[in-house]
This record gives structure tokens, C-alpha cells and sequence, in this order.
């Protein structure tokens, strides 16, 4: 899938978080690093459609996005997103979670809906919770929970921003697995993530924001390898810093 | 002693709860024995027909109000977010006086200025409009309360699994509202009932009104008092538990 950004730029209050960002690449498997406040989670939302840029322009495999909310309903609708914490709607249990945007949006059946909905949950060892609340499951059952509905309608992208930042580090691992499970499957995903193992073996490219722009691009292997720039490498290195 | 956590046996808390309101008579029948008074209800069976007239009105003052209380409540709310300015200080102007003021000033100033100017002679009618205007200001507290109780994220959720923005409201803001709101909806039309009896000021033949013209033909002061509570229960009891009932069953939020 091809993601192009021109010149896409973001303030908030008069401050500019995203400045004038081009990119052009295929993009499968994407992972966004970089410190807090580097503009990681609102290009992210830029990109997922949630968010209207101040600058610049968006287009998916050649077509340019357009911002206005009647276009935005149907192409969010095409996405998945999954958001680091408290995503699952609070009134709906897992199975409904699943099952609600299938109805409502895709237009399934209720029978359909549901049949999907605990299919994604057998897959996920999930079958035993359907009936639960969010805040009854664990974090990382809510986040499981979370990314089997982004991608129960079979989106063409994956959008995870900083999934298992909230989760205890026992939860990290089953929800990287699982995206690393979709990866096999084929799935395409763009992940902010703080996590630089999964980065690094999961994700074919790493994308470096650092004070709103892309600072550095290209494979993971190859940015974690040589970093062009100290920036990077500083980032990498404090981030390793405590590794076993 | 340890506190009682989580949930008490059922039994032990009935037990309890009846030992907490054999208390509360005992005290006051002691009481009533300290100052030589002894209780006669026999005029209730005489005055059964006012009585229950009285009772019926107080139910439909409250109902009547308290619909309109919501309707107004709601518009309440959401003119209090409004981009129109005039209109969001109006409604905040609103809450603030009337919560801010007595409900028996608001009766008089009401009753006898603006209704009087403006035609609004029937008791009844004046008595519905004073008591959803009132109650009015504290509904739109309670919907505005939940409304920017709803996460951000939960919207921000709701939008990206590619609801519009009707979608969301009725399929995510709405129930989650609903939620929050029942709770503190039924507290507050418990809250009504009791507010209807100060109506009796202005000559609505209420229940209260009722019982205050029957003990001032017969001086049973005491009883036509115990009788009035004891009405009033009858209707708010139940409301409370409903309301609670409420609370636990929709208590899902993290």
C-alpha cells in the first residue's frame, strides 16, 4: 500500500507538532519510534483519519484523502485502529465489541456479526470471555480484544498507536505475538511503539519522528544498525541502555 | 473491629437493618412518652377520600414535572455548551439562580408575579411549571455532568470503527449516558416528590396541603405529620431502591 504525505503539517494552539512532512513508500509493515512529544501518535491519527491536518496533503495508493466527514466516515470505516488503552467500548462485552461496527457499518447480518465476532475470539484463546466487560478482562485481553475488532471487517491497514505502552510486561509479549501472528497472515500495519525489539525484527521499516519530522527512514535491520544521525542514535542508545 | 469489606451476608444486613429501625422507634416512642403524647389515626379512615385525592395529585405533580424537568433539563444542557453565546449564558445563568435561591422564594416570586402578569391562574398548572422549572437546573447538571463524564477515547473509538456521528451518539454516548444518568435521575425524582409538598403554599391541595388543612380542623398535628412521612416514603422507598438498583447493575465504567 502506498502512502504518500505532502508537506502534511499540524499545529495545536499555535504550536506545530508536524512540520511540512513528505513521504513516499511503499509501506507493509511500519513502525513509527521516536521520543514523547516527537509527533509519532498524532501523525499516526493524521493518517488513520481522525485527525484533520493544518497543511499538506494525505493519499493512499494515489488517492488523496480528503478531510471533510463524509469522506472520512467511509475511510476510517477501511482502517483498523487500535488505540494504546481504553478502546473497548465500556457498555459493550467482547463479543459485541466485535460484532457492533460489523452490523452497524459492513452492513452483516446479526448472525453473521456474531458468528465472526466469536471466530476472532476462538482464534485469540478468547472464547471463554465473550461475555465479559472490558473491565473485567486484563489489559492485555482488552488490547487482544481490541485488534481483533480493528481487523474483523478486514481492513486494508492496521493502525496500532503505542498498543502495549499501558500493559504490564507479562500482557506486552501476548499482544506483539499476535501482531506478529497477523503479520504472517499477510496483515499490513503502521505501529507507534516504544517496544525496539518488535520494531526492529517485525516491522520491515522504521520510521524515526523527531521533533515533528521524519528524521530518519528506511529498513529496521539497516537504521538499527547505522544510524545516520546522533539523534537516533542517542534514542537507541537510552533505550537499550537497561537491556539484559 | 475489623471493617466490613466487600459484601455483607444478606441475613446479617437484614438483621441489622432491623435492629438499626427498631432503634429509631424505640427512641422516638420513648419520646412521644416523655411529653404524655398518645397517638389516635382514626380520623384517616374519615378523611380517606382527601387523603387519597391529595395522594394521587402529589403523584401527578411529580410525574408531570418530572418529565418536563428532563425535557428542559436536557435542552439546558446542551444550550450551556452551545457556540451562541447569549444562549450559553442564559442557561448558566438559569442553574446558577435556581440552585442558587430558595424553591419557597421561587413559589412566591413565581406564582404571584410572573403568573399573575401572565395569566397562569390555575394553582395546579403554576404548581407543575414552578417545580420543573426548579428541578430543571439540577437535571441539566446531572446530563451535563455525564455528558463530560464520557471519555474522549471512547468517541475517538467510535469514529475510527467508522461510526457517523448519529451512529455514535446512539450506539455509544447515548447508552453510556443512560448509564450514568439513571442513577441520579431516579434520586433526583425522589427529590421532586418531596420538593411538590412546599406547593402547598400556594393552595395546591397536595397530599401535604391536604394533611395541614385536616389537622387544622382537628389538631392532630403529630399524626397528619407521621402520616405525611409516612406517605412520602411510600413513594420515595421504592425510587431509592430502583435507583440503586440502577447503580449496581450499570456499573461497568473503569
Amino acid at each position: 500500500m502506498r502512502i504518500a504525505l505532502d508537506r502534511l503539517s499540524r499545529s495545536f494552539d499555535g504550536r506545530e507538532v508536524l512540520h511540512s512532512m513528505d513521504f513516499d513508500d511503499e509501506v507493509s509493515t511500519l513502525a513509527i519510534i521516536g521520543p514523547s512529544g516527537g509527533g509519532k501518535s498524532t501523525l499516526l491519527r493524521i493518517i488513520g483519519g481522525l485527525l484533520v491536518p493544518s497543511g499538506g496533503e494525505l493519499s493512499i495508493d494515489g488517492r488523496l484523502v480528503l478531510f471533510n466527514e463524509r469522506d472520512l466516515v467511509p475511510y476510517r470505516a477501511g482502517l483498523g485502529y487500535v488505540f494504546q488503552a481504553g478502546g473497548l467500548f465500556h457498555h459493550l462485552n467482547a463479543r459485541e465489541n466485535i460484532a457492533l461496527p460489523l452490523r452497524v457499518v459492513h452492513g452483516l447480518s446479526a448472525e453473521a456479526a456474531t458468528a465472526r465476532a466469536e471466530e476472532l475470539l476462538a482464534r485469540l484463546g478468547l472464547a471463554a470471555e465473550g461475555d465479559k466487560k472490558p473491565v473485567q478482562l486484563s489489559g492485555g485481553m482488552q488490547q487482544r480484544i481490541a485488534i481483533a475488532r480493528a481487523i474483523a471487517p478486514g481492513p486494508q491497514l492496521l493502525l496500532l498507536d503505542e498498543p502495549t505502552s499501558a500493559l504490564d510486561p507479562e500482557y506486552t509479549s501476548e499482544v506483539l505475538d499476535l501482531i506478529g501472528a497477523l503479520k504472517a497472515e499477510g496483515m499490513r500495519f503502521i505501529v507507534v511503539t516504544h517496544e525496539l525489539g518488535f520494531a526492529r525484527h517485525a516491522c520491515e521499516k522504521l520510521a524515526f519522528l523527531y521533533e515533528g519530522s521524519i528524521w530518519e527512514y528506511g529498513p529496521s535491520e539497516q537504521l538499527f544498525q547505522n544510524p545516520q544521525t546522533p539523534e537516533l542514535e542517542r534514542f537507541l542508545s537510552k533505550l537499550l541502555e537497561w537491556r539484559v | 473491629m475489623a471493617p466490613i469489606t466487600g459484601r455483607v451476608p444478606p441475613l446479617r444486613a437484614a438483621l441489622n437493618y432491623l435492629a438499626v429501625c427498631v432503634l429509631v422507634i424505640l427512641v422516638f416512642w420513648a419520646s412521644l412518652s416523655i411529653i404524655n403524647v398518645s397517638l389516635d389515626f382514626g380520623f384517616v379512615a374519615r378523611y380517606a377520600t382527601r387523603i387519597g385525592d391529595g395522594f394521587v395529585l402529589t403523584v401527578l405533580i411529580s410525574v408531570c414535572s418530572m418529565v418536563a424537568s428532563l425535557v428542559l433539563g436536557a435542552v439546558v444542557a446542551a444550550g450551556k455548551s452551545t457556540r451562541i453565546l447569549p444562549l450559553r449564558y442564559a442557561c448558566d445563568l438559569y442553574v446558577r439562580v435556581i440552585r442558587g435561591t430558595p424553591l419557597i422564594m421561587q413559589i412566591y416570586l413565581f406564582f404571584y408575579i410572573i403568573g399573575t402578569a401572565w395569566g397562569v391562574d390555575n394553582r395546579l398548572v403554576a404548581g407543575v411549571m414552578i417545580l420543573s422549572f426548579f428541578e430543571g437546573a439540577y437535571v441539566a447538571e446531572i446530563l451535563r455532568g455525564s455528558l463530560l463524564s464520557i471519555n474522549e477515547t471512547q468517541i475517538e473509538a467510535a469514529r475510527s470503527v467508522g461510526f457517523t456521528r448519529v451512529q455514535t451518539v446512539r450506539y455509544i454516548i447515548g447508552p453510556q449516558m443512560v448509564a450514568r444518568t439513571l442513577p441520579a435521575l431516579t434520586g433526583q425524582f425522589a427529590s421532586i416528590i418531596k420538593d411538590s409538598s412546599l406547593l402547598s403554599l400556594i393552595a395546591v391541595i397536595e397530599i401535604t396541603q391536604t394533611l395541614r388543612e385536616i389537622s387544622a380542623t382537628n389538631f392532630q398535628l403529630f399524626e397528619a405529620c407521621l402520616l405525611m412521612g409516612a406517605l412520602y416514603l411510600v413513594l420515595t422507598l421504592p425510587i431509592m431502591l430502583i435507583s440503586s438498583y440502577f447503580e449496581k447493575r450499570l456499573d461497568y465504567a473503569s
